[in-house]
């Protein structure tokens, strides 16, 4: 009855698998809750070609790796990870079966967890052991609210972890034995076709290299309103991104998105304005050393990970703090 | 090609939450009701795909009484007809929400379901997923674009980073669309008024013979998120609080 934490990699670009980075903290969040519950940790890699990460895991305090291997699972399939993960969950029974909070996690978890009548909290950002049983915590309402959240009925549950909500470098080395597992698949169970993965010919700017930077989001209301945060990124040297609303907009261009669909960043200093801090936001610059937010609602999430705050209209505040900002300089 | 499309109506964006009495939900009594913000994406997505190749658009969405106001928006919008599942159980549990709609789609067995990726206010991201599972359909999820092949589709998926995916997979599919892949329509006055005349049927679970079972997932307690920083924030008029905050910014932060 151990915590099983299911890793992601990805094929590399010269062939070779990668882990996905979020797959740490996901390990160290097994090795953390199993400590907790006084069981094991386990851990489980998925995919084809991958007996060197599986090795890598044998470095790290587990009970058991798992190196669950198959041709049908060189690329990722909901059907294949589905099929396959089931027949390793039923074999090695975890109490709690852990994921990180990625896009293909969300792809097939549900699937997964329904195929065996259990239904999976996702996106949970911490945890506690209440009375011997592990109860989650959850945001609502895009980071408004919070949750405490409790598994009904058998074992295993399933939950998937927000990025950044543990820390990959607490993870704890060790020895762990490595053990393959082939499961069953077929060709004809695997409905969906993929096709390559690629890029838009549109990369944009670097925001990672940017050292300062003013995001605007909903809060601007219309594209006509834009100069108003450009000229206050211009009075700090500052690169101009924004929420993935205003790129949806196309008010600026998605190169300058910021959050989990776009860039991670984390500058010296970032100057949110209009932003209400939706968690896929927050995810991509709550790493910044100083956040400054500029929102008319003193609820918004944004607050949460904010250094500085003003709780006013921005489009009285902004000019007044170039007007400001100008004048130093 | 026949499409589903669940919808769901949550709290709007910009409702002030207040906690419940009891600790374990909102106070629901004064809140305005909008549309989930990427399941009218789901639905934009749908009465495109009829425009292109015809066929059938059916909203479908699962609560209480004042769920009316969102089927009406989507039949105004373009939408043929509607299933009202009527629920006052709040539905916490995204397999207890999936198996009412799953009983209702089997029965329209169309060739295509959409949803949202995810809902604004439970934030679960799975009922589609889930539904997909129950339905026994090939799914895709976070698509941002729809392509309709003879007896197939073919789907752009989003992926992290800034990668893409296309996925062909054959029909009868499930996709969760991504919000803000192409402009919203608005109704359109000849819109709202034809949506007076369509047609809602109206079903319980009963009706459609789904039993409760018990929650797999429970909501112990909500509560205000605790802060991971204490925000200092500055008061007084705009120029007053914009200077403050310079002067922070400049030698307690010392980032100007």
């Amino acid at each position: 009855m151990s915590v099983l934490a299911v890793l992601e990699q990805r094929p590399a670009q010269d062939g070779r698998a990668e882990w996905n980075r979020m797959s740490f903290e996901t390990l160290a969040a097994a090795q953390q809750i199993a400590a907790e519950l006084d069981t094991t940790a386990a851990a489980a890699a998925i995919g084809h070609g991958i007996g060197e990460l599986a090795r890598e895991l044998a470095g790290r305090q587990l009970g058991a790796v798992y190196a669950v291997e198959h041709d049908l699972l060189r690329e990722y399939t909901a059907d294949g990870y589905v099929a396959a993960l089931r027949q390793l969950i039923e074999r090695v029974k975890p109490r709690v079966a852990l994921f990180p909070h990625t896009y293909q996690v969300r792809d097939f978890l549900p699937k997964l967890a329904t195929s065996l009548g259990r239904v999976a909290v996702s996106d949970a950002v911490a945890h506690r052991i209440e009375g011997g049983q592990l109860v989650l915590v959850r945001q609502l309402f895009q980071g408004k609210v919070n949750a405490d959240i409790r598994f009904a009925g058998e074992a295993p549950y399933f939950a998937s972890l927000q990025a950044g909500a543990y820390r990959a470098d607490r993870a704890v080395e060790g020895s762990a034995p490595v053990e393959s597992f082939a499961p069953q698949l077929v060709m004809a169970d695997i409905r969906a076709k993929p096709l390559g993965l690629f890029r838009e010919s549109e990369r944009g700017v670097d925001l990672t290299a940017a050292e300062m930077i003013v995001s605007v989001g909903r809060g601007i209301k219309e594209a006509g309103n834009i100069p108003v945060v450009e000229k206050l990124a211009r009075a700090l040297g500052a690169e101009l991104a924004a929420s993935r609303p205003i790129c949806d907009a196309g008010w600026l261009p998605m190169g300058r998105q910021v959050g989990s669909s776009g860039q991670t960043v984390t500058p010296k200093l970032y100057v949110a304005v209009g932003i209400s801090g939706a968690i896929q936001h927050l995810v991509g610059m709550k790493g910044s050393r100083t956040v400054v937010a500029i929102n008319k609602d003193p609820n918004a999430p944004i607050f949460e990970v904010a250094d500085y705050g003003i709780v006013d209209d921005l489009f009285q505040v902004v000019p007044e703090l170039t007007a400001a900002i100008e004048k130093i300089q | 090609m026949k499409i589903v499309v669940a919808i769901k109506q949550v709290p709007a964006r910009d409702s002030q939450l207040r906690i419940a009495g009891t600790g374990k939900w909102i106070e629901e009594a004064d809140l305005a009701y909008e549309v989930n913000e990427p399941d009218a994406y789901a639905l934009e997505a749908a009465l495109q795909l009829k425009e292109k190749h015809g066929g059938e658009v059916v909203a479908l969405s699962a609560g209480p009484a004042r769920v009316a106001q969102t089927i009406r928006e989507a039949l105004a919008k373009g939408a043929d007809r509607a299933i009202h599942i009527e629920d006052d159980t709040g539905l916490l549990d995204p397999l207890a929400a999936a198996r009412l709609l799953a009983a209702a789609v089997k029965s329209e067995a169309p060739d295509l379901v959409l949803t949202g990726l995810q809902s604004d206010d439970l934030g679960y991201g799975q009922t589609g997923v889930i539904l997909a599972e129950l339905l026994g359909l090939p799914h895709a999820t976070i698509v941002m674009q729809v392509e309709k092949l003879d007896a197939s589709i073919r789907v752009k998926r989003e992926m992290e980073d800034g990668w893409y995916q296309h996925v062909e997979m054959p029909l009868p599919a499930l996709l969760t669309i991504q919000s803000g892949i192409s402009k919203l329509r608005y109704a359109t006055l000849m819109g709202i008024k034809k949506a007076k005349t369509k047609e809602v049927k109206r079903l319980t679970a009963a009706d459609l013979g789904v039993t409760a079972e018990g929650s797999h997932v429970v909501v112990d307690r909500v509560y205000a998120p605790e802060r991971s920083k204490r925000t200092q924030l500055f008061t007084g008029t705009p120029r007053e609080a914009a200077a403050q905050l310079v002067e922070k910014l400049r030698f307690e932060a010392r980032v100007l």
